[in-house]
Formats: C-alpha cells, structure tokens, sequence
C-alpha cells in the first residue's frame, strides 16, 4: 500500500521546524511502524537527503525511547501500543498521516522527532527510590507482601517512561508519570518510610521542570502504552497533601560524644 | 603475555570469602580521591556505578540512551535464578553451579560460577529492598518459576518483565546517587576509544551525540558495562542500538577478547517476515512448558495446520529426547529447528518456521488458563504477526540472542589492560559455551552490585596511579582518533548505506558462523567479510555532518567496528575444532548428531590478543581445570 507522509522536519533545538511531505509507496502490511520509516530513510540516503531522526532501541515497547504523534495521538491510533510495536496493517492505502514530536516546554525538541526527556531523570532524582544501598539487607521473604499490592504496585512501575502521557495532557503535566512511581514505591512496604519526602520531592520538581498541574482530564491515560491508572493522580495528589501539612523543618540531629 | 585467571586458593566454597579477605581496603576518607568511569548503564554498570558511589568514590557515568533507564537490559522478559530454595524442591548454591557448568557445557571457569551462584541469593535480597515488585504468592512470600528446563523452581520474576523491573531498581539507586552528587550522568555519550597510559586504562573518549563534540575524560580505573555483540547478525533479539565499539576499541588497544564464537541463539522468536525486518521479537522460552514443537512430517507439505492430521506431524523434539522433550536446553533446540527447516519442513511463507502449538494444551487446561500463563506472550505475538495463536499454532524460529563471548576478564573482572574492568554480558566469563535461561540477569547484577565494587577497591589500593588531566598526550592521541574515524566515514560519500553493509554481514555471520559452522563455510566468511569490509570504506554513504545529531554516522561506526569483530568470530570457530554448547562444528558431532566436545585438546577459554591493523591476532589460551563438575557428555535423550 501507499502511505503519505508528513513528517516534522527541525535540524536542531534552536532551528524553526516544518511539515515535509513524503511517500511511502511500498508498505506492507507486516511492516512495523518504524520499519516503514526505515525505508524512507534508506530512500532518502540514496538520493543524499538527510533521514529523519527518530528514537528507538528495544522495538519491543519496553524501553520507552521511541514515540511521537501521529495525526494528533501520541504513539497512534492503537490503545496501549507504542510506535514501534504499531503494525502498517492498521493503515489503509493512501492514508496520510502526520508526525510530530511530543510537544512540551520541558521536552525541548532536538531534532525532527527527538525530544530531550531528561526532565524525567531528574524527577526520579529527587525521591523515586527506595535509600538502601548495596549491602546486606534483610532476606527477601523477611517482609510478606500481599499479593494484591505487589500487583498493584506492579501495574504502575510499569510505566515505562516514554513521555507520551505528557504529549498528550493539555497542560503539558507529568502527572501520570510521577504518580506512576510515587504509588509504585507507595504500595510496598519498603516504599513507607521514604513516603512523604518521596511524594514532596518529586510533585515539586516535577513543577520546576516546567511541566503543568493535572486537570483531570485523562487524555494521558488514554495514550499511555502501559495502560497506566489515572488513579495513580489521585494516590500522589493525597500523599503530597498529606506530606505537606506534616512537613517540618529537617534538623539536624549530631550524636553526641 | 600469559593469561592469568588469579583464581583465589582454597577450597571452592571458600574462594571468594579467601579473596575477599586478602584484598587490601580504601580509607573510606580517600575514597572520593579515586575517580572510577563506568560505561554502560544496564543491570551490570548500573548497579556498579550507583554502588560504587554509594561507597564514595567519585563516578563518571555514560550511556548511550538519553536515560541510564533505556539500557538494552530493560527488555529482558523471563527472569532471574537465584539459589533460594524457597521452594523446598532440593536446590542449593552447589546445584545452581552444578548446573550452570554443565548447561554452558564445560567450557566456563568453575570458581566464578561458583561465586556466582553463591551471590545469587544477595541480589534477591537487595532488590527486594529497592522496593522491586517480584511476582508474589497468596500469603505474601515470594514466587518461583522454573525456566529453561531447569528440575527445579529457582526462577524470580516480574510478569514478563523482570528486566525492566530489575533495571529499573538500579537505575532508581543511581538516580539517588547522582542526586547526592557522588556519581555524574553523561548520557547520549558514545565511547569511542579508551585511554592507555604506560599500559594501564586511564580514561575514555567519547562523542557527545547531540552536539557531536568529541571528549575525553581521565580517571583511575574504567568500567566497562556494555552488553553483548549479538547485533552483529543484524537482526537479534537486541535492541537495535546494542554494539561492540566499546570492546572492540578496548580490544585493539590490548584487551584480550575471550571465546568471541560463543554466541547464543534463542530457540523461540517470530520469524522474520521481509527484507524490511528491523530486529527480532523473542517469545519467552516459558511458552515451551505448554506450548509442542512440530512441523509436518512430509516435506513440502503446503496444507494448513488444523488439515494436517496427527499422523503426518512430527513432534521432532519429543521424538528425538524423550524425557526433556519441549524442554531441551536452547541449543539443542534450536539446532533441532534449522535441521527440520534445512530438510525442507519448515513452515510459514518462507519455509524458516517451525510450530509452537498450544491446541492441547487450551484442550486440557482451558483457554482460561493458557490466556493467565501468557496473556501478554499471545497478544504481542499478535500484534506483530496479526494471527490469533489461541485459534493457530505460533511460529517461531531460532534467533540470535546473546553473546557468551566478550572481553577475557579474570577472577576479579579485569581485563588484560590492568584498570579496565569489564562486567555483565560484555565481559565473557561464567556462561561457558551456552548461558542458561535467567542468568544473565544474575551475573549483570552479581558482578555490578557485589564483585566490581569490591575488586576495584583492591586494584585502587594498590596501585600508584599518578595524577593525570585530560591534555595528556594520550588523551589528546585519542581525540585525534576519533574525529579522524569520524571524518573519515563522512567524506567516503559513496552509493551504499550503512544499513546495506549491516544487512550483508549479518548474512554471512548467520549462515557460516550461526547455528552450524565448518571450516570451509568459515573460511568462505572470512574472505567475504575482508571483500565487504574493504567495500565499506570505499562505498560507505554517511549522510549529514559530524557537529550535530546524526544517526547514520552513529550506525557506521559501529559496523565498522562488526566488521571486523565478525573475522575474529570466524578465525575463532575455525580454531575451535570441537563442537560446544552453542559452537556446533558440523565437524565435530556424534552420531545421533549432537555435539561433540574435545576435552582433551579443547578445555580451555581461548582470548585473542590483537596485533595490530591486518596481521592475525594470537590465541592465548587459559586451561580450564574441573575440580567439581565432572564433565560429561550432556544428554537430555
Ligand atoms: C529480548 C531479551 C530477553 C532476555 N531475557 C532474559 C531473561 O529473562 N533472563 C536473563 O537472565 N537474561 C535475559 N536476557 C539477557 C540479558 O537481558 C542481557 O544479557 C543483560 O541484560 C545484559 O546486561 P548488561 O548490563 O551487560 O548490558 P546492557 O543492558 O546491554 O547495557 C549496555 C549499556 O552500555 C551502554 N553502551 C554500550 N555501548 C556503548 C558505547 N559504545 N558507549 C557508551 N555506552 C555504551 C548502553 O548505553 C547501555 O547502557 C534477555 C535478552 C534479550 C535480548
Ligand atoms: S523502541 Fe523501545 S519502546 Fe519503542
């Protein structure tokens, strides 16, 4: 089949961007979304135009590096499927589409589809994660988990950080994915004691990155590849306020003698 | 140069603990006096680099991903053993060894396997600390599978993503040490050379791949945690940005490279379907518990699945070893694949499959049931190939998996070039000739979490490094190197792309150096591979600039880098006259057509030794000595 293409074409972060349109005029249905941008690629290194720079790594939907929008969805039009797990047989022929990268104040685009998510580290930074450092814990059936919880907490850490709940939320908010690891850490008894810095730290940074408040709106549900809960929103929004009336200056405590 | 393994004395219970104690210590004030880099940010550098600054050393970090997250090892599905025995089923550290000496059929060191096994336990603990969600039974406790074909359940696992659950555990601890200022993040940074200094590694160069500024950057020791070559079949099980540049760089600059024709090949991944094929999806090998392995008994038979009646399939795998049948090790089954398909039985439009079919089992269990054990398994495989497997067999077919070769590193991790460590898959140690299901993750996590930290501190102790800044002339050399490669690369502007180069040799690596190999398909590699490799820098088209983001120019470097790694792949299966493991020499089989090992000439690890541009490399050998597992023919008849 044929497929039209019009991709978002930007040499850099500082560069002005545009739609550039593009045939693909043999696409196979088993092909891969970004199999078919392979081709194109290949096409255009044979005539010496640039190929259009896009992220990718595992092609299996874990790693999360792949993503951009597709006439308007963030990773497309099949629920719960990333970009590279998105298969041509969901298209028709001459369907004409539309690629764009995500878009977000703090996802600063750095060519074509590529966007810098490094924001997402430093929000994991500033509390995602349990302080034990390598050592000898205690064993690991020490503490019996309920089975409901480690599914539950399951279900949100995997969450595979790919941004597109961002693209997608009109407000540009990360929401989805910090609440992802607030509850994560938050069901499991090893999250408990970190809990509230865990949900201050993270809620505030997620703030200076530049990213907006949940409107619960849900659209970043909608797109998430993990099938991610919003009820993770709701889980961070009341540790943090919990977190926050509870809040009291750290003081430092020396040992004596 | 001889090889010397420095395998702790005493009894192997006691080698690492013997070890541990005779190692000299840091002051824990001199540790932030010691600069340490890791590359890679998968389970093995990962858990390194956030331990290593938990401890107080000063770590520089690279990856390539834009996020320590994104490493290959996020993708790993089936799990991780461990030596628990919570499941009262008779396992134990010895059987964990056991098994693993044997399943890598005798051609790995027994004092690391044991280590191994004997650290399996810790990691479990640690991650379940780090809050990592492991698969849970109904009073809390946690779960076990068996995997691989393993007599007992030693397997912990996060649905199907233990990989990404386990990464993300140590990406999380190196994000709180990266917040606490003890280890600094370069991601988007490809290593591109290693730094020598009076024979000892003292830095990397790399290339920033956003603003394509090359770097380099000095330290005490260098870690290198950068996964597995398996990319150099093109198309893998790997992700797509998986290469060998960083040991292929440390190789030439004296790292000897251990066993590099071990590979793996997975029995269980979707056929390919077109020239277009980016990579290759794997279909956990815990599909085979259910799941029964046949094609039709007559060649050519062209009928669909449900036509074919009992009679006229064969159930190759129960026929030909009776008491493993599904079950065999990954070798012998995928070896067992080739050969039906060879003989024209193969199955799907390219005649490169064969069935995994789950009809008796829906029959038996209910469809119920199967859609609990692997619910996720069917909906991916239908998503790629659009067919429903709960109405139709899959079909699946063997790929290239993981790579059992890698630097030749001893007892402590160090590499032939003292202060270049190299840990996980990129080192070569522990799996011998064929890697057991769920222990890479184990041996990433064991040597980044609690081997590394402990041996480097050794080697920091003891050494008298002198202070060095990056405007040495070593460093500047490498600089130099580098950018010179990279303009090199971008003026050939020939008619071929990289990709072309890529897909060529992936071809000649899967046909002569794959699942089967002989001298002469070998030698016939070898010669095709120098011709394409000389194309290469004739015809190579490397569009766009060196300054700026730019993907092909990235792939080039590497498949030159393939390039030559795949010769060295081939001399080494050459020189390797037996059949091992995942090293079968049509040569060398016994008559049922199994493999056939050389004890007598060939128990040992062979480590190559570059000698510079266009002269062969020399084969060191390392003997190896089995005190404990007596080797055997494996058999699963
Ligand atoms: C699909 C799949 C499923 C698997 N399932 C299992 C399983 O169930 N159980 C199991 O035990 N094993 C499994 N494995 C194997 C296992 O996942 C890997 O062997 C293991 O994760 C490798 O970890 P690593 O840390 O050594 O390397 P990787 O995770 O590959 O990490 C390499 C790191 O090095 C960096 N890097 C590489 N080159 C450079 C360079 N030149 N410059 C800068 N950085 C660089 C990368 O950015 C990355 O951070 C599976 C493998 C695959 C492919
Ligand atoms: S490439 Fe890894 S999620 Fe798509």
């Amino acid at each position: 089949m044929k497929i039209i293409l019009h991709v978002w074409r930007q040499k850099d972060r500082n560069a002005e961007g545009k739609l550039v349109r593009y045939e693909c005029p043999n696409v196979s249905e088993h092909m891969s979304f970004l199999e078919m941008l392979d081709v194109l690629n290949e096409d255009l290194t044979a005539k010496g135009d640039d190929p259009v720079a896009f992220e990718h790594d595992c092609r299996e939907g874990i790693c999360g590096c792949c993503g951009f929008v597709i006439n308007g969805v963030a990773h497309g039009p099949m629920p719960g499927t990333t970009v590279c797990q998105l298969h041509m047989r969901h298209f028709k022929d001459g369907d004409e589409l539309y690629l764009e990268p995500w878009r977000a104040m703090a996802f600063p685009v750095l060519k074509d589809l590529m966007v810098d998510r490094s924001a997402f580290d430093r929000i994991i930074a500033a509390g995602g994660y349990v302080s034990v450092s390598t050592g000898a814990p205690p064993d690991g059936n020490a503490l019996p988990v309920p089975k409901s919880d480690a599914e539950r907490a399951m279900d949100a850490a995997q969450c595979i950080g790919c941004g597109a709940c961002v693209a997608a939320c009109p407000n540009a908010s990360a929401s989805l994915f910090t609440s992802a690891k607030v509850s994560h850490l938050g069901l499991l008894p090893q999250g408990q004691p970190e809990r509230h810095e865990r949900a201050l730290g993270m809620v505030r940074q997620m703030a200076i990155e530049g990213f907006g408040a949940c409107g619960n709106i849900g659209e970043c549900e909608a797109v998430c590849p993990k099938r991610i809960s919003i009820e993770n929103i709701a889980r961070m929004h009341r540790d943090f306020l919990c977190a926050a009336f509870a809040e009291r200056p750290h003081v430092e405590t020396g040992g004596a003698g | 140069m001889n090889l010397d393994s420095r395998i702790p004395s005493g009894p192997i219970e006691k080698k690492w603990d013997n070890c541990r104690f005779d190692m000299k210590l840091v002051n824990p004030a001199n540790k932030r006096k010691y600069t340490v880099i890791v590359v890679g940010t998968g389970l093995a550098g990962g858990s390194a680099a956030a331990t290593l600054g938990e401890l107080g050393y000063n770590v520089l970090c690279f990856s390539h991903q834009d996020s320590p997250r994104r490493a290959h090892s996020i993708a790993a599905q089936g799990g991780i053993n461990a030596a628990k025995n919570y499941q009262n089923d008779g396992d134990s550290i010895y059987r964990l060894f056991y098994d693993t000496v044997k399943g890598g059929d005798f051609r790995a060191r027994e004092a690391n396997v044991y280590r191994l096994a004997q650290i399996s336990v810790n990691i479990i603990d640690q991650c379940v600390a780090q809050g990592v969600p492991f698969a849970r039974e109904y009073g809390g406790m946690l779960a076990n599978r068996s995997f691989g074909g393993a007599q007992v359940s030693r397997t912990f696992y996060a649905r199907g993503q233990t990989g990404q659950q386990l990464l993300l555990g140590a990406y999380q601890a190196l994000e709180r040490q990266i917040q606490a200022g003890s280890v600094k993040m370069f991601p988007r940074r490809e290593m591109l050379d290693l730094i020598v200094i009076d024979g000892v590694a003292r830095g990397v160069v790399t290339r920033d791949m956003v603003t394509g500024r090359f770097e380099a950057t000095v330290a005490d020791a260098v870690v290198l945690g950068t996964g597995g070559y398996g990319n150099i079949f093109y198309l893998s099980t790997n992700a797509r940005n998986s290469n060998a540049t960083a040991i292929w760089r440390a190789y030439k600059r004296g790292a000897a490279f251990g066993n590099p024709c071990f590979t793996q090949i997975h029995p269980t991944c979707i056929p390919v379907s077109g020239e277009y094929q980016s990579k290759l999806t794997l279909m956990s090998e815990s599909l085979r518990n259910d799941g029964r392995i046949w094609v039709p008994l007559r060649k050519g038979d062209t009928r669909p699945p449900a036509q074919i009646p009992e009679a006229e399939r064969d159930y190759y795998l129960e026929r030909r070893y009776p008491s493993f049948g599904n079950l065999v090790p990954r070798d012998v089954a995928s070896r067992n694949a080739k050969m039906v398909c060879d003989e024209g039985r193969g199955v799907g439009p390219s005649g490169f499959g064969v069935y995994l079919d789950f009809a008796g089992s829906i029959n038996r269990l209910g469809a119920d049931t199967i859609r609990e054990r692997y619910g996720n398994l069917f909906e991916m495989y239908e998503r790629i190939t659009g067919e429903d497997p709960y109405s139709l067999p899959m079909r699946i077919y063997p790929a290239v998996h993981y790579t059992m070769g890698g630097l030749w590193v001893d007892y402590r991790l160090q590499s032939t070039i003292p202060g270049l460590f190299v840990i996980g898959e990129a080192n070569f140690s522990d799996h011998g000739a064929n890697r057991l299901g769920a222990s890479a993750l184990m041996q990433g996590l064991a040597d980044g979490y609690f081997v590394l930290p402990y041996t480097i501190g050794d080697y920091l102790a003891s050494s008298k490094l002198e202070k060095l800044d990056a405007s040495h002339a070593a460093a500047r050399q490498g600089l130099d190197g580098a950018g010179e490669l990279t303009r090199k690369l971008l003026g050939i502007k020939g008619k071929r792309s990289v990709d072309s180069f890529h897909k060529e040799l992936g071809k000649y690596m899967w046909e002569y150096c794959g699942m089967a190999r002989n001298a002469k398909g070998l030698e016939h590699a070898q010669g095709k591979i120098a011709e394409l490799r000389d194309e290469f820098w004739k015809n190579v088209n490397v569009t766009g600039g060196g300054e700026e983001i730019n993907q092909a120019l990235e792939r080039a470097g590497r498949v030159a880098d393939f390039l030559e790694l795949g010769e060295l792949m081939c001399l080494d299966a050459l020189q390797r006259r037996e059949s091992c493991g995942g090293h079968f020499r049509e040569e060398w089989q016994t008559p049922e057509g199994e493999a056939q090992r050389d004890d007598e000439n060939f128990s040992h690890a062979a480590a190559w030794l570059h000698q510079g541009p266009g002269k062969t490399p020399e084969r060191l050998v390392e003997p190896l000595a089995f005190e404990y597992v007596h080797p055997s023919q494996r058999s699963y008849k």
